[in-house]
């Protein structure tokens, strides 16, 4: 199955968007299914500074609990409020209504850490 | 733990096909999931599932002596079950812990024993051990398998393909008869807390039974896996052998002294349970409500006022009880009192709780 357009991946399954230097970040489509129905989503606090591929929250199934580990390094601006009430969405828009947080981008030189869409299917294929 | 490779039930095959996600359970390869554990929740609550619980060790005991003997060992009453008759019981240890809990069914000719798969052997050898008089256990493991169709719509989903008439089988009555042309024993059991029935028959005939439910109620039959099963159970109250009952942890501390029955003249850990009842002071099993909506899982520390009151034994978000997060934990006497004010302890944050009676939710 093809990914979105013009997403980054991380191994761990994140996905993220960028727009300038602000990533909108999330998991994939592939996790979220693997997942289950989610739960619970715990998510760093605005303002915190994560860097990359750092543990810094969790997502939780009906059996069981997942580390977000954050594909890109930088300042958390914002997270989904939307997920508190409805961590559902995770599962019904992987890649729309159910992003995780946004960040301001600290080092654009991580971008070349993570994989396109098209590389990140072979990833799941193999998997 | 890995003693031994894992085992697949008769349906194995169907759960495959079904597009089930498999997972090691109680030493077998089971389904915990088909299209995913809430709506196959949900299904069971409004309409009805179908589960595959042929893990769980089935053993048949003949003899004159069954009864008696069986009553030394276990803290209810067997001698006084009457033919068709199912009751829930508990092996106990010298100490008042469970070996295992488990369900008699007495037939007229016989009797059946289903223990819990992950107590299998533990109990096979428990039984063999103590075997004696006129005593015969066979194992039918492999043997037979067992389905369950559990929801209110059960009877609706099950009668055309049972020759007995299974309305009127009262709850935890049991009887012989044909389901899918095939001799069956039909138990009005179950572990979801919904109505519903749990169908006995030889391994051979189970995927014919299962194809057939399933056909002839696609709208009305959802298949179920485990993730489910233990969603449902927990909020119905039910204990789950390694989590609200263990070796040590006793039926008292579990919320179960309404099967011990201190008027047996004697029976294993009698004593030790008589002076845990006396003494009151003991830890038990009870029920909490989170106020937020983290789920509590197995193992999380509870706190009162700081200080450590208790273990979460069992946990999860809970689609009948307001999507809440609700939990059992064991809990030192006086936090284990409704309405106590707790905290559970989730990745360092302690989240506040609150002590309930169960079960958490009851069928209208």
């Amino acid at each position: 199955m093809a990914q979105p357009a013009g997403l980054l991946f991380s191994k761990d399954h994140e996905w993220v968007k960028l727009d300038g230097d602000v990533a909108t970040i999330g998991i994939s489509d592939y996790a979220q299914s693997s997942l289950g129905d989610i739960v619970y989503v715990e998510l760093p606090r605005v303002g915190a500074t994560l860097t990359q591929f750092a543990g810094i929250g969790v997502v939780e199934s009906v059996k069981a609990v997942s580390d977000i580990f954050t594909p890109l390094g930088g300042e958390v601006l914002e997270i989904n409020p939307a997920l508190e009430a409805d961590p559902a969405l995770v599962n019904r828009e992987p890649f729309d209504g159910g992003w995780f947080y946004k960040l301001k981008l600290g080092d654009d030189a991580e971008k070349s850490n993570l994989m396109s869409g098209a590389d990140y299917d072979k990833l799941i294929a193999e998997a | 733990m890995n003693e031994e490779p894992l085992r697949r039930t008769a349906l194995f095959d169907v759960h495959r096909a079904l597009g089930a996600r498999i997972v090691p359970f109680g030493g077998f390869e089971m389904p915990v999931q088909y299209a995913g554990i809430l709506a196959e929740h949900d299904a069971v609550r409004k309409r009805a599932g179908l589960f595959d619980l042929s893990h769980m060790a089935q053993f048949e005991l003949r003899g004159a002596d069954v009864a008696a003997w069986a009553d030394t060992l276990t803290v209810n009453h067997v001698a006084t079950m009457k033919p068709f008759q199912a009751r829930y019981n508990i092996f106990t240890n010298d100490a008042g812990g469970a070996h295992d809990d488990v369900i008699f069914y007495r037939l007229p000719d016989r009797w059946l024993l289903v223990v819990n798969a992950g107590n299998a052997h533990k109990m096979w050898d428990h039984l063999q051990a103590h075997c004696r008089g006129d005593v015969q256990l066979t194992d039918l493991r492999g043997e037979r398998a067992l389905i369950a169709v559990q929801g209110p719509r059960s009877v609706e989903v099950l009668a055309p393909l049972v020759d007995a008439d299974i309305a009127a089988l009262k709850y935890y009555t049991c009887a012989e008869t044909k389901a899918g042309g095939v001799s069956a024993l039909i138990a009005r059991t179950g572990y979801t807390g919904e109505d519903g029935f749990e169908i006995f028959l030889p391994a051979e005939s189970a995927s014919g039974l299962w194809d057939a439910l399933i056909s002839e109620n696609r709208a009305l039959l959802a298949p179920c896996g485990l993730g489910a099963r233990d969603v449902l159970r927990l909020e119905a109250g039910m204990p789950l052998y390694g989590h609200e009952l263990t070796e040590e942890i006793t039926p008292l501390q579990a919320g179960l002294a309404w099967a011990v029955k201190f008027s047996k003249p004697s029976f294993t850990g009698k004593d030790a349970l008589a002076a845990q009842a006396a003494a009151d002071g003991f830890p038990r099993i009870a029920g909490l409500v989170l106020d937020g909506r983290v789920p509590a899982r197995a193992g999380y520390r509870v706190l009162r006022a700081g200080k450590d009151a208790g273990e979460v034994r069992s946990g999860s978000i809970a689609p009948s009880v307001g999507n809440k997060s609700i939990a059992t934990a064991l809990l030192e006497r006086d936090s284990a009192t409704v309405g106590t004010r707790l905290g559970v302890e989730v990745r360092g944050t302690e989240h506040p709780a609150t002590t309930v009676a169960l079960p958490f939710y009851k069928r209208g």
